[in-house]
């Protein structure tokens, strides 16, 4: 890996796909592992980060994953060993005493939140590389390589640490699927849950120690400074996709075992670069991706709607208008040209007629000549829009200290939004009642047979 | 004759790890007290990849190619993640997160594939080289004849400081008010998304400026700890600012005596101390909190029994 240059060699390419084979040929025992470790990894920690972002601290992960490091190094300069489960003590001990600070600095003093976050992880991070520059110094046998768990490196990994791997996130995936109830219980309503009884303590510091493992367990393959992402952009791009607790943490699931393969695979065929770094930037592609294109909440999604509802207000806001130039003339000609349109409706011409013919080709309104009438399903739904605002003007200048005017504002946008339902509500609030603040007749639900 | 260079070294170090300290800590205590000192571990992140890009487009690292990427993506940072939090309706912190592990990981990635073009590398990404701070010197002239005016990195930081020093001066009671009242500053007709983006590229160059003595991450300690403990301690605005100023020097001159004794990092052990005296401070003031309440509980006590 000297520079960029290489990649346009076409021998490398070859060698890359070849790489690539071998890795999915599942012969090579190692990378088969190293495989089935990053799609556990990437699954079990998108699933607890799922948690920690419901309960509203996405970068608790950031900072464990950093404070994990001061534990690494000590448990090294004392045992003098490099064994999967000597690292991984170490690691869970100082994460735990970081989670521990984390919670209490805010309780205990000024300290606010976001800073103790950040006084923490730093602090930790620090300490963790003072010990490492110490280690370094020292004549210590392998020694080297400690420094991979900064960024991860899957091809650095050994059999040992990708069984500890499986173990652990096997046991973390368990754990959320047996407790599933009480933790969604928690995370959306803590409150609710103390008064049923559950202790939340314990399920608050189960779920703590399902992060802390994750975390630590995830340090050889993603690294100390970017575990952070993985706990946190999965579960922020399948948000986009669903409401619904279980598929969230399903698509979280997916979307950070895909990418924790994909930067496994990278780093597999080219071992010089790090893990980490590459599966940020593909769980980020999964997010934008879902931020714009998700049928629930994307970004497009909602633009769509939106246009739609203004589209929708623009044709009821003319309906409503032909509703009083019919009821200005006492119901005897329904018969109105644009100009008598905008007279009363201060709106540009050219909108105005695009949006009749909108309303033409649903059948609300007919060409007559060169003006425009109300059919008679036009006239209905002008009736009904004109009922719902009457009625919402009176109810406002009844409940509320509002002039005629701001009643008028208000009205405006609520008769798009009301229903039948709350028609029905505010009648029964205002008992009888025949005309609005301003003195007009509500027009009555069966207005249309009268005419 | 060797000592005194050996001193001289010693002393170039110092002087740089000081102004650098001393930087962050002044615009750490509004990060702090504006409630943003997760922005700046994010600002101080992303400035990587400003550092990176700048260097691959200009190929050159003068100062100012620096200063300026380093701006740049750091606003950026700030700007996206203000918006990302407001169009897809994520919590602040989540949409912060997303944004700086994102530029973050480009810039890793940058620096792994150019290694050999960049003078930077992964380790150097996170705790910079101080002690090497001495022999990247800027010279004044001609290479061969011209004058040796001293360290790169400190000259860099020197202006840093003066700026923010200046500008911290100079906008004292504007940035109070932002600070403490964002909706007084709003009804005196003080822009606060301007003085927000100010603050920002205050955070981005300071972290550019320590980014070769210190590395992206220990930056985040200087910028919060030391402020931190002031704020603890502080009862005004100036105090706290003095105060932070001060606990830096601390960490400095204990962080270097630190690694001269344990032959550790230099930056990491600066950061250590920082992170000690803060520990300091909090025990000094849970004590007095505890021999506070044993005396009134003595005194309801006497109080009770006459």
């Amino acid at each position: 890996m000297q520079g960029f240059e290489v990649y346009s060699d076409a021998s490398v390419w070859q060698q890359t796909f070849d790489q690539l084979a071998l890795f999915w040929s599942f012969e090579d025992v190692n990378a088969t592992w190293v495989l089935v470790g990053s799609l556990l990894l990437g699954m079990s920690a998108s699933v607890i980060g799922a948690f920690a972002f419901l309960r509203k601290r996405s970068l608790l992960g950031d900072a464990l994953a950093h404070a994990a490091l001061p534990g690494v190094m000590m448990a090294f300069l004392l045992s003098g060993s490099r064994d999967a489960e000597v690292i991984f003590s170490g690691a869970l001990l100082s994460s735990l005493l970081g989670f521990w600070i984390i919670d209490w600095l805010p309780k205990n003093t000024k300290i606010k939140p976001d800073a103790a976050l950040a006084i923490t992880l730093s602090f930790m991070f620090a300490l963790g590389l003072m010990l490492l520059s110490l280690i370094q110094s020292t004549d210590m046998p392998n020694k080297s390589g400690l420094d991979k768990l900064l960024f991860g490196q899957a091809a650095a990994i050994t059999s040992e640490d990708i069984h500890l791997l499986v173990y652990v996130t096997s046991a973390v995936l368990i754990t959320v699927i047996l407790f599933f109830d009480k933790f969604r219980l928690i995370a959306f309503n803590r409150l609710y849950a103390q008064t049923l009884g559950i202790s939340v303590r314990f399920y608050e510091f189960l779920l703590a120690l399902m992060i802390v493992l994750s975390v630590v367990v995830g340090l050889q393959l993603v690294g100390v400074v970017l575990m952070a992402a993985i706990l946190l952009t999965p579960i922020a791009a399948a948000r986009f996709w669903s409401h619904q607790l279980s598929y969230l943490l399903l698509l979280a699931g997916i979307f950070g075992a895909l990418s924790a393969s994909i930067g496994a695979q990278i780093s597999y065929i080219a071992p010089a670069m790090p893990t980490g770094p590459w599966i940020v930037v593909s769980l980020s592609l999964v997010f934008f991706v879902s931020f714009l294109v998700a049928p629930q909440n994307g970004l497009i999604k909602r633009y769509l709607d939106y246009r739609r509802l203004r589209l929708r207000v623009a044709q009821e806001n003319i309906l409503r208008t032909l509703y009083k130039l019919l009821e200005r003339d006492h119901f005897k000609r329904n018969d109105f040209t644009v100009a008598q349109i905008i007279a009363l409706r201060n709106i540009q011409v050219q909108t105005l007629k695009q949006t009749l013919k909108q309303l033409q080709k649903q059948g609300l309104v007919r060409e007559l000549g060169d003006g425009f009438a109300l059919s008679e399903t036009g006239l209905r739904r002008a009736i009904e829009l004109t009922r719902r605002h009457r009625l919402w003007e009176s109810y406002l200048s009844q409940h509320a200290d509002l002039t005629s005017e701001q009643v008028h504002q208000q009205a405006e946008h609520m008769e798009h939004i009301l229903n039948q339902e709350h028609e029905e509500q505010i009648v029964a609030e205002l008992m009888q009642r025949l005309s609005d603040p301003h003195g007009q007749p509500i027009p009555p639900k069966n207005t249309i047979e009268e005419l | 004759m060797l000592n005194l260079e050996n001193w001289i070294l010693d002393l170039w170090i110092i002087a740089t790890a000081s102004l650098v300290a001393a930087s962050c800590a002044m615009v750490g205590v509004f990060l702090i007290l504006r409630r943003q000192a997760l922005m700046g571990d994010a600002i101080s992140h992303s400035v990587l990849l400003g550092i990176v890009l700048a260097y691959l487009l200009a190929g050159t690292n003068t100062l100012w190619v620096m200063l300026t990427g380093a701006v740049i993506i750091g606003l950026l940072t700030a700007w996206l993640s203000e918006s990302l939090h407001k169009v897809s309706r994520l919590q602040s912190d989540a949409s912060i997160g997303i944004v700086f592990t994102l530029f973050f990981s480009i810039g890793v990635i940058l620096v792994s594939l150019y290694t050999g073009h960049i003078d930077l590398d992964q380790e150097c990404v996170l705790y910079g080289e101080i002690a090497f701070v001495p022999f990247d010197t800027v010279i004044w002239g001609d290479m061969e004849t011209g004058t040796d005016l001293g360290p790169r990195a400190f000259w860099l930081i020197l202006i840093v400081f003066s700026l923010v020093a200046f500008s911290i001066t100079l906008g004292f009671e504007r940035l109070k008010t932002v600070t403490f009242h964002p909706s007084l500053a709003v009804s005196l007709g003080i822009n606060i998304t301007f003085w927000h983006y100010f603050l920002m590229t205050l955070v981005s160059m300071t972290t550019v400026a320590s980014f070769e003595a210190v590395g992206a991450i220990l930056v985040v300690a200087l910028l919060i700890i030391p402020a931190s403990s002031a704020y603890l301690l502080a009862s005004s605005l100036k105090r706290m600012l003095w105060l932070a100023v001060a606990y830096s020097q601390g960490s400095v001159w204990i962080g270097y005596a630190l690694s001269y004794w344990l032959d550790s990092s230099i930056a990491a052990s600066i950061a250590v101390s920082a992170g000690a005296l803060l520990a300091l401070t909090l025990l000094v003031i849970q004590i007095r909190k505890w021999i506070q309440q044993q005396h009134y509980a003595k005194q309801l006590q006497s109080g009770e029994s006459a």
